[in-house]
C-alpha cells in the first residue's frame, strides 16, 4: 500500500471536529451526533461503522450540508482547510459533486427514472467542468468504462429502469467520482444489492482509489466490507465514536465493549448470550440527550461500573483510541 | 374461523379521533359554519324567507340591497332575491346529496366488483370510458330531452356523470386492500367473497368513499348550477341559483346585484363544502395531514 | 410500444363503437317525431311519408344505423332537419372555434396552474403556499359562468377592457380574435388551473423528497435544476394524468362559456340541436365530441411515454 493509513499525518483531505448535530421535531430537540471527531488521509479509506440509528449517516450528510432545514449542526468540518460548517449555499454547491461527492444505499430509487444514465452522469460535468453536450457524453462513456460497465457507448442512452442493480450503483459511482472528488462518502454502498454483486461494487471502489487516489467515508454496518475495503475505522454508538483504529487493530484487538459485541466475539465464557442479543436487537440506541452525563452504552454493557453511569468518557489519545472507563484488554477470539 | 385475519386487521381510523381533529383546524369550523347556515336557510326557508320566492311584485322591481324589506334587492319582476336564494339553496343541496347518492349506489358495488373480480373489470372499464367519454352535458341534455328538464333528472345525470371516479376510486382502493397480508389471510381461511367484500374490504375503502362523496357535493351543485342555467333544469318559476343567474344575464347591467348575489351564495355554499372534503381527508389520512 | 400502442388503439375503438350505438339509440329515444316537426303545418299523410323516404326515417333501425356508420366514415354527416345545410360544414365551421378556445384555456390553466403548485410546495409553509392553495379552493368552488357573467358585467361592459362578445376567425385578424377569446379561456381555465395547481402541489412535495432529489442535491445542481427539472419532470407525469381526465369537464365547460360570451362553437351547436331535435346534428356531434376525446386520451397516453420513459419499454417486454 502507498499511502499512509496513518490518520496523524499532515496529509489530511477532511478533519471532521466536534461535530453536533440536533433535529427539530414535535417533541422538541433531539441530538442525533454529538462531538463527532475524525480525519481522513489523502486516499484513505475510513469505515464508519455502527448500528441503524447511531448517526453514522447523519454524520455523512452533514458534511456538505445535505441535510434537512430541522437539523441544526455545529462544529467543523474543514475540506483541505475550507471550512463547510455555516458555509454559504453556493459554496457548498460548488463543493458537492465536484470535491465531495456521495453514493447511496440504494440505487433504484437514487437515480431519477425520467433521465438516462448518461444525461444523469454528463449533468455533473456539464454543471462543475462547464464541459459541453459532446465533451461530457464522451466523458460519461469513459467514466462506464472505469466502474466496468461492458459496452457504455450503449448504455449511455439506457434509463436507469434499464439496468441491473449492481449496474446501476455502478453508474451512481461513475456520476459521484466524474469531477475526481477528493473525498466520496459512500453511504451502505453495498447494503441494497446481492451478495454476488457486492464483491463487484467494492472490486470498483478499490479500484477507483488505487488509480484516482480517492479518500473514502464508508458508511456502513456490514464488517465484511470493513474488513475488504477499509484501512482505519471509527465505530459509532449513539451519536458518538466510541472507538477509532486501523482496520487490522480493531479487528485483532477491540477495545470498547460494544466494538467486541458488534465484532460478534466474546470476550469471556459465559457472557455469550449477552453479546449476541447486543447485535441482534436494533433500534435500542438510546436518545441521546437522555444520558448527557454517562457512558450512552452503559445500560447494554456487561463491564459497567459505577463511572458508567456518572460520568461519560472521552476518547483517549495515540492511534487506537477508545471510549470507554473499562476497555477490554484482554486477547479476543475472533 | 377468520381468526388470522381479524387479528392482523388494521385497526380502522377512528373516528372520534378524525372529529377532533376536524374540530381543532379552524379553517374546517369556519367551513362547517358556513355550511350549517346554509342547510338551515335551506330547510327552514319556507318559514325564514322574508318574502314568497315567486310573488312578482312588479312596482317594487329593480330595487336595490337594502331597500326596505329587501335585503338583497329584488329582480326584474321585484321578486325579492334573499328569498329566492334561500329557496335556490334548497335546490343545489338537493340536487347535490341526489347526485352523489346515486353515484354510490351505482358506482361502489361497480367498484367494488371491478376491483376483486379481475374477469369483469375489463368489462367495467370500458363502461367508465364510454360514460367518461360522454361529456357531462351532453349526457344531461340527452336526458332532459327524453325526460324532460326537471331538477330530479338534473341529479341523474350529474349522478351519472360522477359514477366513474366513484368505480375507479372504490376499484383502486379493492385492488390495494386485496394484496393486503389481512385480506389474503381471510381468502386463504376460505372466506366467501361477500364476507371478505363486506367484512373487510368495503370498511376500510369507506374513508376514501367519504372524501370521494364530499368531493362529489360541490362538484354537482356547480353542475346543477350549469345545467339550470342552461334552463336544463328546475323549471321556472321555482327558483334555483343557476336559473336566477340566467335571468339576471339579461338585465345584469341594471341590475348587478341579482347577477351578483347568487354567484356568491353558490360559492360560499362549494366552498364552504370544499374546505370541509378537504379538512376531512386531511384528517382521516395521516400522511396528508403532514403536509 | 407497439404492442401497447395497439392494445390502447383497440379499447379506444371499442370505447367509440360503444358510444356511437348508445348516440344513435339514444336520439331515437327522444320523444317527438322529427318528420312531423319538419312537416310543420303541412301534415297529411302523403308529405309526411315523403320527408320520412328523403331522410331514410321509414327504413328499420339497422339500417339507418348502418347508413349512419357508412356515411360518417366517409366524412358524410348527413344533412341538418333543420336547414337542410350539411351537418359536416356546421361542425367545420364550429369546431375551430372550440377548439382555440379549450387550447388557450389549458395554455392558460397550465401555466398557471403548474406555476402555483411549484411555488406552494417549494415555498411549504409559507404565505406563498397558503395563497396558492386559498386561490385553488376558490377556483374549484367559484361556479365559472357566473365569473364569466361577472367579468362581462365588470371588465368587458363597465371598464371596456375586453369585448363582451362576439368571435373574429384568427386568420381574419388574430389580434382580435385573441382579445375576443382571452376572457373566455381566461375563465373557462379557472377551474382546471386549481386542479392542476393541487395536483402539481402533492406530486411535487412526493417528487421532492424522493431520494433523487438529494442525489441532485449531492451533485452540487443548482436549485433551478433540482426542482424545475428532476422533481418537476417526474411530478408532470401525474399531472398529465389530472388533465386527460379534466377533458370532459373542459368540453361541457366550453360549451357553458361559448353562450356566455355568444361564441359561434361546439357548445352552441350542441345546445341548440338537442332544443331542436335534429338527429343528424345531435349524432355528428357527440360522435365528434366522443372521438375528440378518445383521440386525446390517446394522445395523453403517448405523452406519458415522452415524460416517463418507464412506459415505453413495458410495451416492449
Amino acid at each position: 500500500m502507498t499511502v499512509s493509513t496513518n490518520g496523524s499525518t499532515n496529509g489530511q483531505v477532511l478533519a471532521v471536529k466536534d461535530l453536533s448535530v440536533t433535529f427539530r421535531t414535535e417533541d422538541g430537540r433531539v441530538s442525533a451526533v454529538d462531538n463527532v471527531s475524525f480525519d481522513v488521509a489523502d486516499g484513505e479509506v475510513l469505515a464508519v461503522v455502527g448500528e441503524s440509528g447511531c448517526g453514522k449517516s447523519v454524520t455523512a450528510m452533514s458534511i456538505a450540508g445535505l441535510l434537512p432545514r430541522t437539523a441544526t449542526v455545529g462544529g467543523s468540518v474543514r475540506l483541505d482547510g475550507t471550512e463547510l460548517i455555516g458555509a454559504d449555499k453556493r459554496t457548498l454547491r460548488s463543493i458537492r459533486g465536484r470535491e465531495v461527492a456521495y453514493i447511496f444505499q440504494e440505487p433504484t430509487t437514487s437515480l431519477n427514472p425520467v433521465f438516462t444514465v448518461g444525461h444523469q452522469i454528463s449533468e455533473v460535468l456539464r454543471t462543475h467542468i462547464g464541459l459541453n453536450r459532446q465533451a461530457a457524453e464522451a466523458r460519461a462513456i469513459e467514466l462506464l468504462k472505469l466502474v466496468g460497465i461492458p459496452s457504455a457507448e450503449r448504455r449511455i442512452s439506457d434509463y436507469p429502469h434499464q439496468l441491473s442493480g449492481g449496474m446501476r450503483q455502478r453508474v451512481m459511482i461513475a456520476m459521484a467520482v466524474a469531477c475526481d472528488p477528493k473525498v466520496l462518502i459512500a453511504d451502505e454502498p453495498t447494503t441494497a444489492l446481492d451478495v454476488t454483486i457486492q464483491a463487484g461494487i467494492l472490486d470498483v471502489l478499490r479500484g477507483l482509489r488505487e488509480r484516482l487516489g480517492t479518500s473514502i467515508v464508508l458508511i456502513t454496518h456490514d464488517l465484511g466490507v470493513v474488513a475488504d475495503l477499509a484501512d482505519r475505522v471509527a465505530v459509532m454508538y449513539a451519536g458518538r465514536v466510541v472507538e477509532t483504529a486501523e482496520v487490522h487493530e480493531i479487528f485483532a484487538r477491540p477495545q470498547h465493549p460494544y466494538t467486541v459485541g458488534l465484532l460478534g466475539a466474546s470476550p469471556a465464557a459465559g457472557r455469550h448470550a449477552e453479546t449476541h442479543r447486543l447485535s441482534e436487537i436494533p433500534g435500542l440506541v438510546p436518545v441521546l440527550s437522555e444520558q448527557p452525563d454517562a457512558c450512552t452504552f452503559a445500560d447494554r454493557c456487561s463491564r459497567a461500573g459505577e463511572t458508567c453511569t456518572t460520568s461519560q468518557p472521552e476518547l483517549t489519545a495515540g492511534v487506537h483510541r477508545v471510549a470507554c472507563w473499562h476497555p477490554v484488554r484482554e486477547a479476543v477470539e475472533v | 374461523m377468520m381468526a388470522v385475519a381479524e387479528a392482523i386487521a388494521p385497526p380502522r381510523s377512528n373516528s372520534r379521533r378524525v372529529v377532533r381533529r376536524v374540530f381543532r383546524n379552524p379553517l374546517a369550523l369556519t367551513g362547517l359554519a358556513v355550511l350549517a347556515i346554509g342547510v338551515v336557510l335551506a330547510v327552514f326557508a319556507n318559514w325564514l324567507a322574508p318574502h314568497d320566492p315567486t310573488q312578482t311584485h312588479l312596482s317594487n322591481a329593480f330595487a336595490p340591497p337594502g331597500t326596505a324589506g329587501y335585503l338583497l334587492g329584488t329582480d326584474d319582476l321585484g321578486r325579492d332575491v334573499l328569498s329566492r336564494i334561500m329557496f335556490g339553496l334548497r335546490a343545489s343541496l338537493h340536487v347535490g346529496l341526489l347526485a352523489v347518492a346515486f353515484s354510490l349506489v351505482i358506482g361502489v358495488p361497480l367498484g367494488l366488483i371491478a376491483g376483486y373480480f379481475r374477469t369483469v373489470d375489463a368489462l367495467i372499464s370500458r363502461f367508465t370510458d364510454l360514460v367518461l367519454a360522454f361529456p357531462f352535458l351532453i349526457l344531461a341534455v340527452g336526458l332532459a330531452a327524453i325526460r324532460g328538464a326537471s331538477l330530479g333528472n338534473a341529479a341523474i345525470a350529474i349522478g351519472i356523470a360522477q359514477i366513474p371516479g366513484m368505480i375507479r376510486i372504490v376499484r383502486s382502493e379493492t385492488l390495494r386492500l386485496k394484496s393486503l397480508d389481512f385480506v389474503a389471510a381471510a381468502i386463504v381461511e376460505g372466506a366467501s367473497d361477500a364476507w371478505v367484500l363486506g367484512r373487510h374490504i368495503l370498511p376500510n375503502a369507506g374513508s376514501a368513499v367519504i372524501v370521494q362523496a364530499t368531493v362529489g357535493i360541490p362538484a354537482a351543485i356547480l353542475g346543477e348550477a350549469v345545467l339550470s342555467f342552461l334552463g336544463l333544469g328546475i323549471q321556472p318559476p321555482a327558483p334555483s341559483l343557476g336559473t336566477m343567474l340566467a335571468d339576471a344575464q339579461q338585465f345584469a347591467s341594471r341590475a348587478p346585484w341579482a347577477a351578483v348575489m347568487p354567484g356568491v351564495a353558490i360559492m360560499l355554499l362549494t366552498l364552504a363544502f370544499n374546505i370541509v372534503g378537504d379538512s376531512l381527508r386531511d384528517a382521516l389520512d395521516p400522511k396528508a395531514s403532514r403536509r | 410500444m407497439r404492442r401497447y400502442l395497439l392494445n390502447r388503439l383497440w379499447q379506444s375503438l371499442v370505447t367509440l363503437v360503444l358510444a356511437t350505438i348508445v348516440v344513435f339509440v339514444g336520439v331515437r329515444a327522444l320523444p317527438g317525431d322529427p318528420a312531423l316537426a319538419l312537416a310543420g303545418e303541412d301534415r297529411d299523410p302523403e308529405s309526411l311519408r315523403a320527408i320520412r323516404q328523403q331522410y331514410g326515417l321509414d327504413q328499420s333501425w339497422l339500417v339507418q344505423f348502418w347508413q349512419f356508420v357508412s356515411h360518417a366514415a366517409r366524412g358524410d354527416l348527413g344533412q341538418s332537419i333543420r336547414t337542410g345545410a350539411p351537418v359536416r360544414s356546421m361542425i367545420l365551421s364550429a369546431l375551430p372555434v372550440t377548439i382555440e378556445l379549450s387550447v388557450l384555456a389549458i395554455l392558460i390553466a397550465g401555466v398557471i396552474g403548474v406555476g402555483a403548485g411549484v411555488v406552494a410546495a417549494v415555498r411549504r409553509g409559507g404565505p406563498a403556499e397558503w395563497a396558492a392553495n386559498a386561490l385553488a379552493l376558490l377556483g374549484l368552488s367559484v361556479p365559472h359562468f357566473w365569473l364569466g357573467l361577472m367579468a362581462i358585467l365588470y371588465l368587458s361592459v363597465a371598464l371596456g377592457l375586453f369585448p363582451a362578445s362576439g368571435f373574429v376567425p384568427f386568420f381574419t385578424n388574430p389580434v382580435d380574435n385573441l382579445h375576443h377569446l382571452i376572457l373566455p379561456a381566461l375563465i373557462l381555465g379557472t377551474g382546471l388551473a386549481a386542479v392542476i395547481m393541487r395536483q402539481t402541489r402533492s406530486s411535487m412535495l412526493d417528487a421532492l423528497s424522493a431520494d433523487y432529489i438529494r442525489t441532485a442535491e449531492a451533485k452540487g445542481l443548482p436549485p433551478k435544476a433540482v426542482i424545475g427539472k428532476h422533481a418537476l419532470r417526474n411530478s408532470l407525469i401525474v399531472v398529465v394524468t389530472i388533465v386527460g381526465l379534466q377533458l370532459g369537464a373542459l368540453i361541457s365547460g366550453a360549451v357553458v362559456t361559448e353562450r356566455i360570451f355568444a361564441l359561434p362553437g361546439f357548445g352552441k351547436l350542441t345546445v341548440d340541436a338537442v332544443f331542436q331535435r335534429d338527429y343528424p346534428v345531435i349524432q355528428a356531434v357527440v360522435l365528434v365530441t366522443a372521438t375528440a376525446y378518445i383521440v386525446i386520451n390517446l394522445l395523453v397516453d403517448l405523452l406519458y411515454s415522452v415524460i416517463d420513459p418507464r412506459i415505453r419499454v413495458r410495451g416492449e417486454a
